[in-house]
């Protein structure tokens, strides 16, 4: 409640105020600079407030113990409240005015995609937190992302329905950018993979009830399960609402479900959700010689004792992002955009919340198949699922 | 399913749909009706509701949080009218609309300070989230009965107020003719800030009997509003039972073209449908052109 507060404040005031500081940045002293766009508040405000939180909480830490290369590291984080309009603004702010050496963020997709192409105008390094194929593919040279690819979801739960005898799914999906971006994957994806999709339907991101289209998906006859690609509450209403209109087939949702609070507010409906996620949801099933293990408790424990509230994985891709970035400005011992850019690009084995990341000029997602786990929701907790 | 039990299960979930739109436009009808002002920070008394009630429920039995909230966002309402609006007697209509606009914002971003940016939502009334009623063929969850007993219940209340009590005549009189109203001795003033506290609360009520299905959040609110608006439209402003069928109306609307078309038009199919009514009747479906209205008094 109180940073919310507090950056509210701070990203209107910070228009205006720091507009008159020059900016002495570019220079090769005082702190290096780095933006953060994260929709704070908003509807996507469950993936941008514990990406703020993640992001202040490392940039601290990493002060604390001297920087990078001698130098202490200020983060500017501007709240775009999940608007993709205020997204570009701040983004152009950050970029001409602020003069920060890298962008992490925005949370959303739709917000994302609205700023790629500014940021490989002006030669700035973005790392997205959020999930859409579409930012790294077609590849920009300054683009990057931390959270897994949104296709390699759709396999796993393609894999995951084949292997419980599933063929014939209902699709339903967000109109805002992750669900747009989600449907297409799983259209495309169900073709080559042999899924039939009998109804593919899209709500609207602030829908409050889905029976009617869950009627629908109900009146077709052979729908063996439903798949979910959203980020929003819904998630947690079309389970509830599917179960009251006893509609009872497997549901499977998206990486977005990845937020106990969403289980929470499903209730029971909750019980048997099955979902691709990274494994800071279930690190404590982890075997103790797993290379994430210990990053992801130490993650877990620090996000849960300093803020009293679940850790999502939605905080762990800022995590991963700050990551990213700090490598590869130690690695280029510089902060000019190129040679970070370089740096980063042939990163290799960095081991950070989603997964171990490598990129390389083709892939600016930098992790395979491997950093997702089918998860599902038992007595109100995430599970490994095991078929 | 067979296709009777199908279009049943459309139906209910339009009615459901259509029963929370019809508690907003009442809201704006009752506010309109006596003040000629538009509140368009209707959908935030929703929200208050729903968020008070779940902050209450933390500490006393779910009824009593519910009552508690009511009463609460009434007298936010009544506090509302009586720190603005009575403060403004000689500004346009217009400009009280756009302070309505301007109380929607604050009450939202305080609500944001005051609670936060997730989600909550109140348990079920009967049952749990996975509960549900078989009824002729078409299933529904327990709570969506409580959100069409609640809202017939409010309605046939308000109707009876509105026609039967002393209060309730002195308030119509006063949205008929003020000044005559002024002239036997009501006082205006005071029924305007009873229409404010009674609107606040019967948003504040659906607030807390829709928040097991719908969630609250401080952001519900607008899109709760421009529904609701949609509906007092399609009724007929000034009229709390033209309400009620304009917010069915839409909501069934909803439902029909879902079940006909693909979701994504469902917005499009009933704000055509809105269109056209006014095309043919500008004053709504049950409002009487202002005209005529003001040859009837």
């Amino acid at each position: 409640m109180k940073p919310n507060a507090i950056s509210l404040l701070f990203s209107l005031l910070g228009s205006s105020l720091l507009m008159v500081v020059p900016s002495a940045t570019a220079a090769n002293s005082g702190p290096i600079k780095i933006g953060a766009l994260f929709s704070i508040t908003g509807p996507a405000s469950f993936l941008g407030a514990p990406e703020d939180k993640t992001a202040r909480m490392f940039i601290e830490k990493l002060n604390a113990s001297g920087g990078i290369n001698g130098r202490k590291v200020q983060l500017v984080v501007k709240d775009t409240g999940g608007s993709p309009e205020k997204a570009v603004s701040f983004a152009r702010q950050l970029i001409e005015e602020e003069r920060v050496c890298a962008i992490i963020g925005p949370s959303t997709s739709g917000e994302t995609m609205q700023i790629k192409g500014l940021c490989e105008e002006n030669k700035t390094v973005l790392v997205s937190c959020a999930a859409a194929e579409v930012i790294v593919n077609p590849v920009a040279k300054y683009v990057f992302k931390s959270p897994q690819k949104d296709s390699q979801a759709v396999l796993w739960i393609f894999k995951t329905a084949k292997a419980k005898g599933i063929t014939r799914l209902a699709l339903l999906s967000s109109n805002d950018g992750f669900g747009a971006a989600g449907k297409k994957q799983l259209e495309d994806l169900a073709k080559e993979e042999g899924m039939e999709v009998v109804v593919s339907e899209v709500y609207d991101k602030q829908a409050t009830d889905l029976t009617d289209i869950l009627t629908k998906v109900k009146s077709r006859p052979g729908v063996q399960g439903v798949v979910n690609w959203s980020i929003v509450p819904a998630q947690s209403i079309l389970a509830k609402n599917m179960r009251q209109i006893g509609l009872n087939v497997p549901l499977f949702q998206s990486h977005g479900f990845g937020n106990l609070r969403y289980v929470q507010q499903a209730g029971a409906a909750a019980e048997g959700i099955i979902f691709p996620a990274g494994r800071l949801l279930v690190v404590d099933e982890l075997p103790e010689n797993h290379p994430q293990k210990a990053l992801l408790a130490a993650y877990k424990k620090e996000y849960e004792s300093r803020y009293k509230e679940d850790a999502s994985t939605f905080g762990g891709h800022a995590y991963d992002a700050i990551l990213i970035i700090t490598e590869a400005l130690k690695k280029a011992a510089s902060t000019e955009p190129e040679k970070v850019r370089e740096a980063l690009e042939n990163l290799k084995g960095v081991v950070g919340t989603a997964g171990v990341f490598s990129f390389s000029p083709t892939d600016h997602t930098g992790l395979d198949m491997d950093a997702f786990e089918m998860l599902t929701v038992k007595d109100g907790k995430f599970t490994i699922y095991k078929p | 399913m067979g296709t009777g039990d199908l279009a049943l299960q459309y139906l209910l979930s339009g009615i459901t749909k259509g029963s929370i739109y019809a508690v907003v436009a009442i809201g704006f009808n009752l506010i309109y009706s006596a003040t000629g002002v538009l509140n368009l920070a209707q959908g935030e008394f929703i929200m208050l509701g729903g968020m008070v009630a779940v902050t209450l429920a933390h500490y006393v039995p779910l009824p009593v949080a519910v009552a508690g909230a009511v009463l609460v966002v009434t007298l936010v309402g009544c506090l509302l009218e009586w720190s603005l609006f009575r403060r403004l007697p000689n500004h346009s209509v217009l400009h009280l609309i756009i302070v309505t606009i301007g109380v929607s914002i604050v009450i939202q971003e305080a609500s944001l300070h005051i609670w936060d940016e997730k989600v909550r939502s109140l348990p079920y009334f009967t049952g749990n989230e996975v509960s549900s009623i078989h009824l002729l063929g078409a299933a529904i969850s327990p709570q969506v009965l409580w959100v069409l007993g609640t809202i017939t219940v409010a309605v046939v209340a308000l109707h009876g107020f509105l026609k039967y009590t002393l209060t309730g005549r002195a308030m119509r009189a006063c949205s008929a003719n003020p000044e005559a109203a002024m002239l036997a001795g009501i006082n205006i003033r005071n029924m305007r800030t009873l229409s404010f506290g009674l609107s606040a609360g019967l948003g504040a009520l659906a607030g807390c009997v829709i928040s097991p299905i719908t969630m609250t959040h401080y952001e519900m609110g607008a899109p709760l509003a421009i529904k609701g608006f949609a509906a007092a439209i399609l009724g007929g402003l000034g009229n709390p039972m033209g309400a009620v069928a304009g917010g069915l109306l839409v909501g069934v609307l909803e439902a029909v073209s879902v079940s006909r078309m693909p979701a994504a038009y469902n917005d499009v199919a009933a704000f055509v449908v809105l269109l056209l009514v006014l095309f043919v009747r500008p004053h709504g479906i049950f409002g009487l052109p202002s005209g005529q209205a003001v040859r009837e008094h």
